[in-house]
């Protein structure tokens, strides 16, 4: 007969109390779980479809130019040095310390040209990389050959092209292989061609008038990445496209405030419900301890006696809650249909939480209970029954 | 020197004009051995008197002492430490664990002592044979018939050998031919040399 039989014994004999004190744990602890759970997986989740938005650094020349466009409108520009950029810059930009990060590095030449007697904007660019880069691209065609060319809407409307036809750029024939249909942005306007085509077009060989980069939102933060290609290309302008991370930042971080707040909340009143269930247990118990005072228990036995009930009944709440939890956050993934809710993988670090957050709750409210109970005198505690 | 001594133990309750003396300057000394009876009418101060010498109640003045300890002058786990060294407790309403069996409502004295669970069963269970109780050893109080509770309680007493039981109206809650076994229960316990008080109101049979 020890300390924990008795223990035991009164967790046998008072099973209503104890279910209702594990209950009130296992409720919360489930509910902490299922929130973190959620939270941590759309955060992945919000980060891999923000991957998927395109290009989220934009690497250009230094130049003094003095923009006079807004909003669409174009008034031209001012320009007073033009230093372009090289394939060499691209070797560096694949060397910073986060490169890892980088989904895709989107090399663009741009330059006039004139087709049927109108000027055009002409972007040579990697097609193999448009796919993550230009993600919202939808195209009446194919894909440019070397060959080939890509018109936006506006400009194919404007030159009154087809995908098919044939047009003539500064003396080279090229397929119009495609059509973009329109996207509300500045490739409306523009004929893309590969690379390589664009530079012998523009007789800029070897040069290159911006990068696109799309970083992995998920893997770093996309101003670290900026810091680094600047660092790396001092004579260009690296700008991060900040709208895009932002709005993913502050996304998550309300839904991560709020799952705090209410987890908060919860912790709170799962810890009053065990202070109130233990000590109606200790008001309960007065005759028992008095009895075991009595006959020689110290208080520090009594306080062992209620601190060990509650240490049992929290343990088992937190392995408890977290299975709980962790299947009610797979069930309302399966409810909400998402596609990924079979990616949800046990998370051993969180079940740890789990537990000694639960441990923690059920130690921190059995204190008090304890402590009354030890301060009950024998006496009194035998005299008033 | 007598084993046990009391000098002008007084108890009061309550303040002013409210107050009453439970106790009012007792003094008493009881030898090692000794079976004394304390008899009084209801509210004479048994009980408090029975809670001073169970060093449970602190006294408004007076000193008590036991084998030669200041009982009072001890702190409260030193005199939890005292109560499981030399006090055995018989209450009148048993107050034996419900959800305890017999064998583990008999161990509990043993509990914080530094023994091995063999050693506690062992114990337990030579302390149910005195009282005849050892084959209901696994039973629950509400299994057993009141002199049987009676006979587990003083079980529960005497497991770790206490040098004084106290027992507090122990045959009240039981018909008279009970009561005479318990009694005779007392007597051989007394025989084995263990200081006895016990507290009854006025009855010629069982108080002679």
């Amino acid at each position: 007969m020890t300390l924990i039989d008795i223990v035991f014994q009164n967790l046998i004999r008072r099973k209503a109390r104890a279910i209702f004190v594990l209950l009130g744990l296992v409720i919360s602890i489930a509910t902490v779980v299922t929130l973190i759970s959620y939270t941590r997986f759309m955060t992945s989740d919000v980060s891999e479809k923000m991957d998927t938005y395109g290009a989220n650094i934009l690497i250009t020349p230094q130049t003094d130019i003095l923009s006079l466009s807004y909003g669409g409108v174009s008034l031209g520009g001012v320009s007073y040095a033009v230093h372009e950029l090289n394939e060499e810059d691209l070797i560096r930009i694949s060397s910073i310390p986060d490169a890892s990060s980088i989904a895709a590095l989107g090399p663009v030449t741009m330059g006039a040209v004139e087709i049927n007697g109108k000027v055009l904007l002409m972007a040579g660019m990697d097609f193999s990389v448009s796919r993550v880069l230009k993600p919202w691209w939808v195209i009446d065609g194919s894909m440019p050959e070397e060959n080939g060319a890509l018109i936006g809407s506006d400009a194919a409307a404007l030159l009154s092209l087809n995908a098919n036809d044939r047009i003539m750029v500064n003396g080279r024939e090229l397929l119009v292989a495609g059509i973009l249909k329109p996207t509300g942005s500045q490739d409306d306007q523009l004929m893309f061609v590969h690379l390589n085509t664009a530079q012998n077009i523009l007789s800029k060989q070897g040069s290159i008038s911006m990068v696109e980069v799309a970083a992995l939102c998920n893997a770093c933060p996309v101003n670290d990445m900026v810091k680094q290609i600047s660092v790396v290309l001092p004579g260009a302008k690296v700008t991060a496209i900040q709208q895009v991370v932002k709005t993913r930042h502050e996304a998550i971080s309300q839904f991560k405030s709020f799952s705090l707040v209410v987890s908060g909340v919860i912790v709170l009143v799962a810890g009053l419900v065990v202070v109130v269930t233990m000590m109606s247990s200790v008001r309960e118990r007065t005759l028992e301890i008095g009895i075991l005072r009595a006959i020689g228990f110290r208080r520090s036995h009594i306080i062992r006696i209620v601190m060990i009930e509650a240490l049992l009944l929290s343990v088992l709440a937190g392995i408890i809650g977290y299975i709980t939890g962790f299947g009610a956050t797979h069930l309302t993934l399966i409810y909400l249909e998402h596609e990924r809710s079979i990616l949800l993988n046990i998370d051993p670090f969180l079940a740890f939480a789990a537990v000694a957050l639960a441990t923690t709750i059920g130690l921190v409210a059995g204190i008090y209970p304890s402590l009354q109970a030890a301060q009950l005198d024998p006496n009194e505690a035998l005299r008033s029954l | 020197m007598a084993f046990i001594i009391a000098e002008n133990l007084k108890k009061t309750y309550g303040v002013g004009e409210a107050s009453v003396d439970a106790v009012h300057s007792m003094s008493f000394s009881i030898q090692e051995g000794e079976f004394i009876a304390i008899m009084g009418e209801s509210g004479s101060g048994k009980s408090t008197l029975l809670s001073i010498m169970g060093a449970m109640n602190t006294p408004s003045s007076g000193t008590y002492s036991v084998d030669g300890i200041d009982v009072y002058s001890l702190d409260s786990d030193q005199r939890a430490d005292f109560r499981r060294e030399y006090i055995g407790f018989i209450f009148q309403s048993f107050h034996l664990i419900p959800y305890l069996s017999l064998l583990e409502n008999v161990q509990l004295p043993l509990v914080t002592l530094n023994l091995n669970r063999k050693e506690k069963i062992r114990m337990a269970l030579d302390a149910l044979e005195k009282v005849g109780l050892a084959d209901k050893a696994a039973r629950l109080p509400n299994q057993i018939s009141g002199g049987e509770q009676e006979r587990t309680a003083i079980a529960r007493a005497i497991v770790n050998d206490p040098p004084i039981l106290l027992a507090d109206e122990p045959t009240g809650n039981l018909d008279s031919h009970t009561a005479i076994e318990i009694m005779g229960e007392m007597q051989k316990l007394n025989a084995s040399n263990i200081t006895i008080s016990s507290f009854a109101p006025p009855n010629p049979k069982m108080g002679a």
